[in-house]
């Protein structure tokens, strides 16, 4: 069961190659993905038995997937937004597109991979397989500056997981039995000072990868320049695996470090939080609006957990899920309006609500989702998430609290360049919003709402994960 | 004994196709052949059988190990002269006796991992060494070829000279020209003893490109035709590391706490020249001499103590690095030019050859799903498992994250920036070829077991 959820995507991304057709590709990636978000469902309700294998016996490292809580939400998640974004660029001409689904599944067998491995060794090489595809991807269909800003994204990422290397390898010539698999290393006997230098080297390739303040630099360029599908990719899912291994790493395997660490990493992300968001009302260009803007959120998600307060934590695995959600609906929006305008400037927007009154409305409704007002499903979590601050340090719920009202400013602000005003010349393009797009935004509003009047069924999912961490 | 003797006969034996069999083609299949005679005269060593029985009086020690290391070491030779075949054919007059030659140092290479005594030591190592002075030169027309040929010989008597040193300081020490030898009593013998170790270790470290004895690689790898320094890079300096290892395995205690000061420094230098140097090359055979130093940096690992993590690791990555070498070379001969820029927009040209390319380079830097992956592996846990500080692994690790910076630069040039490449004839076999190596570098990636069991049964 767990292991036709990777499988899938994979065997599909192979045969891909060799179907030339653009629209045939992307039926059948469509498919295929709707089939992995079908067994998905059917875990995250019924739950799934382990899938166990011997795989390097000289090393003993398995081929062990588990489905806890948390694996579970990041796994409806990827597997709800891949068929959106099929759905929402399927009609977005490409060269060579059999390539690029192909390589997008890739990416989507990787991530799903990492959410579910047990075995660190397996866990790593999905990490990995979950980046090189997004290599190829942004460095052949990117926007102009691709090559020179896709490497920089790449070797910074990549330097991260040999870090994480060096640690798991590090915790495995340590760990009682010698095996990879991670509630193993939780036993693993280590003195403080090995648990700080492990630590150290697991935070780098997590903070690079979330990204936290200050290795952030590489995202807003990476975000601007990839093709809209895999920024999708990008914001939505990806930066949730570094948010996930401080989940399953960081916090149960090196609790002492990670309990002196949490005052630096607090004050790191939630500087970051403010620095993203001033960034972001001053930015003009509404990709890199919302690349900041999920620099901001994901910095706040970090600062929750570090702080480690039981309410504070839970509030980030439901905003794992719905962070996700909402940005897809932003960069969809975006995407539809780069498409046809040609031109990602809010200067040379307006009138969007007279022109396309639904896209407006989808905008407005995201828009809100983003500044976490109520009802929809970010306030749930990040309600909490302020809450478990507060728990933690009430100066630092308070700083961190600036920034929802800066959030408000730089949202609204992008709201009512876009939407409000006169018909601009570009807005004038927008002729037609195409079927797919319009559906998937639709679906995705109704899981905003839907989880923000009624969270609790993401409360139930994630319930065994909280009790794991925090009963001991 | 078996892999001694017959590569000895066959390359006897090949020297003189040369008159009866005419047409490279037929002495390239004579060749391969011969190759699978040797493995599998090789392998019925496992079975006790012997082409003659021989007591080597303690000159020779056969083991399991040893031999599996041979079947390696004769194994990319096929794959090598399977691939190169018609490339060596097109240099000099005589393809027949490149032939012999590399028999010949494939028992160089026999007698390197068999050795028991430091005189045999001294004697492979020669055998490895002159034929490769032979063939970097082999390009009799070409300036160039003739001056790397020239300054390896130069350099490499000059090592050998050193090599004969340390053996003769050991000798004096201990009265025995064996490995394993008591520990002697007096100070001033174990000063001896160390002080030959340093010395063979420093010409050791000569013949494996480790720096800061590394001088004479970049210009004999640019000099020698492109062919035969993929040999020289691959299957010659996995040899030497095969030596290496018999040598210090036995030997690393006698020099103690100072060996773990000297290796890492070796290390770190050898890393670092490398690869940093290699970030800065246009030439895409000069920057895959430097990272022939690079990688000689990760397998140095295995010397820092004995482990089954360093015995496997050292012959896993042997093979591994050698196959994508080979490969890359493979590559590069076909390209008419040598530059990074003459990659340019070969994936739209031949996406095939464009493909194994990614696979090789992948390889090389390590990349999960690719068998060098699992070669760096596997020397991170042999150090760390000898209780090396973790500082060395980080420090490998960055630079390993600064080789990807020049591997990925041929990645950028073959698929994302357009142009023309210059491309020599291809057979429509070539890329087929290659890809069974990218295929074997896949496989052991995912399952590196697949090599590494028939060490035991």
């Amino acid at each position: 069961m767990l292991l036709s959820i990777i499988l899938i995507p994979f065997i599909t991304a192979l045969l891909l190659l060799f179907i030339k057709d653009a629209k045939k590709s992307n039926t059948i990636a469509l498919v295929s993905s709707a089939a992995s978000l079908a067994i998905s469902i059917w875990v995250a309700m019924k739950g799934a038995p382990d899938f166990n294998q011997a795989w390097i016996a000289a090393l003993n490292s398995r081929v062990f997937l588990h489905a806890d809580g948390l694996a579970k939400i990041l796994v409806l998640l990827t597997t709800i937004s891949f068929p959106a974004i099929l759905l929402a660029t399927g009609s977005n001409t490409l060269a060579q597109k059999n390539i690029f689904i192909s390589l997008l599944l890739l990416t989507q067998a990787g991530l799903l991979g990492v959410f579910l491995a047990g075995d660190a060794l397996l866990f790593y090489f999905f990490w990995e397989l979950a980046l090189i595809p997004v290599y190829f991807l942004c460095s052949i269909w990117g926007g102009e500056k691709r090559i020179a800003i896709t490497f920089k994204f790449f070797i910074y990422t990549f330097l991260g997981s040999l870090m994480m290397l060096a640690g798991i390898i590090f915790l495995y010539t340590h760990s009682t039995e010698p095996n990879f698999l991670i509630q193993n290393f939780a036993h693993a006997t280590l003195t403080p000072a090995q648990q700080t230098t492990a630590f150290v080297l697991f935070f780098i390739a997590f903070a690079i990868k979330m990204p936290i303040f200050p290795l952030h630099t590489w995202q807003p360029d990476a975000y601007e320049q990839s093709p809209t599908a895999v920024t999708m990719v990008m914001s939505a899912v990806m930066v949730k695996m570094g948010l996930y291994g401080v989940i399953r790493w960081l916090l149960p395997l090196f609790p002492v470090a990670a309990k002196s660490a949490a005052v630096i990493v607090v004050d790191l992300s939630v500087i970051g939080v403010l620095y993203a968001s001033f960034i972001a009302i001053k930015q003009d260009d509404i990709k890199r609006l919302i690349a900041y803007s999920s620099i901001a959120h994901i910095g706040l998600m970090n600062a929750a957990l570090f702080a480690h307060q039981v309410i504070g934590v839970q509030g980030v695995l439901i905003q794992l899920f719905s962070h996700g959600i909402n940005v897809l609906g932003l960069w969809m929006v975006a995407d539809i309006i780069e498409q046809q305008t040609g031109t990602r400037s809010m200067m040379a927007m307006g009138g969007l609500a007279k022109k396309q009154p639904t896209l407006a409305i989808l905008l407005v409704a995201f828009a809100f989702a983003n500044i976490a007002l109520p009802l929809t499903n970010a306030f749930v979590g990040e309600f909490l998430i302020f809450n478990g601050l507060f728990q933690f340090n009430p100066w630092v719920a308070a700083f961190a609290g600036v920034s929802v009202i800066l959030s408000a400013i730089y949202t609204l602000n992008m709201v009512q360049k876009v939407a409000y005003g006169e018909v601009s010349e570009a807005t004038q393009k927008i002729n037609f919003i195409n079927k797919g797009a319009q559906w998937a935004l639709i679906i995705l509003l109704v899981i905003v709402f839907a989880s923000g009047v009624y969270p609790q069924p993401l409360f139930d999912l994630t319930a065994d994960t909280l009790q794991q961490m925090f009963v001991k | 004994m078996n892999a001694i003797i017959v590569s000895a006969l066959l390359g006897v034996i090949m020297m003189f196709t040369s008159w009866g069999i005419k047409g490279e083609k037929s002495q390239k299949y004579i060749a391969l052949m011969g190759l699978a005679i040797l493995i599998l005269a090789n392998l019925s060593q496992l079975n006790g059988w012997y082409v003659i029985e021989y007591d080597t009086k303690g000159m020779l020690a056969f083991s399991r190990y040893g031999i599996y290391a041979n079947t390696i070491l004769f194994t990319l030779t096929f794959l090598y002269v399977w691939i190169n075949g018609d490339e060596i054919s097109k240099i000099g007059n005589h393809a027949a006796d490149f032939y012999a030659l590399f028999f010949f140092i494939l028992c160089g290479a026999s007698v390197l991992t068999s050795f028991d005594n430091l005189l045999m030591l001294f004697i492979g190592i020669e055998m490895l060494s002159i034929p490769l002075y032979i063939l970097t030169s082999s390009d009799k027309t070409s300036l160039t070829s003739n001056e790397a040929g020239l300054k390896y010989f130069l350099m490499g008597a000059f090592s050998t000279g050193i090599l004969l040193l340390g053996i003769t300081f050991i000798y004096g020490a201990t009265g025995s020209f064996h490995l394993t030898v008591p520990e002697t009593g007096f100070k001033y013998e174990m000063f001896m003893r160390s002080g030959g170790l340093i010395l063979i270790f420093v010409a050791m470290n000569f013949k494996v490109s480790a720096a800061p004895f590394h001088f004479w690689t970049p210009d004999v790898y640019d000099g020698a035709p492109t062919v035969f320094t993929s040999f020289m890079a691959t299957i010659a300096k996995a040899a030497g590391f095969f030596a290496f290892m018999s040598v210090f395995q036995v030997q690393y205690q006698a020099l103690g706490y100072s060996w773990t000061l000297l290796l890492p420094f070796v290390i770190i230098s050898t890393l670092l020249i490398g690869n940093v140097t290699a970030v800065f090359q246009r030439s895409v055979k000069r920057m895959l001499a430097y990272s022939s130093i690079a990688q000689a940096g990760f397998m140095l690992f295995a010397l820092y103590k004995p482990s089954t993590f360093a015995n496997e690791g050292i012959l896993l990555y042997a093979f591994v690095y050698s196959v994508a070498s080979i490969g890359m070379f493979g590559v590069l001969i076909k390209m008419k030019e040598n530059s990074i820029e003459g990659f340019n927009g070969l994936a739209k040209a031949h996406p095939l050859l464009a493909f194994v390319t990614t696979i090789f380079l992948f390889s090389l830097a390590g990349i999960p799903l690719t068998g060098g992956f699992f070669a760096k592996y596997y020397m991170i846990n042999a150090i760390l498992v000898a209780g090396a500080g973790l500082w060395l692994v980080i420090v490998a690790l960055v630079f390993a994250a600064i080789s990807v910076y020049y591997y990925f630069k041929i990645i950028q040039a073959m698929y994302f920036v357009p142009g023309e490449p210059a491309l020599g004839e291809i057979q429509n076999t070539y890329p087929y070829k290659l890809l069974v190596l990218a295929v074997l570098l896949l496989i052991l990636g995912v399952f590196p077991n697949l090599l590494l069991n028939y060490l035991y049964f």
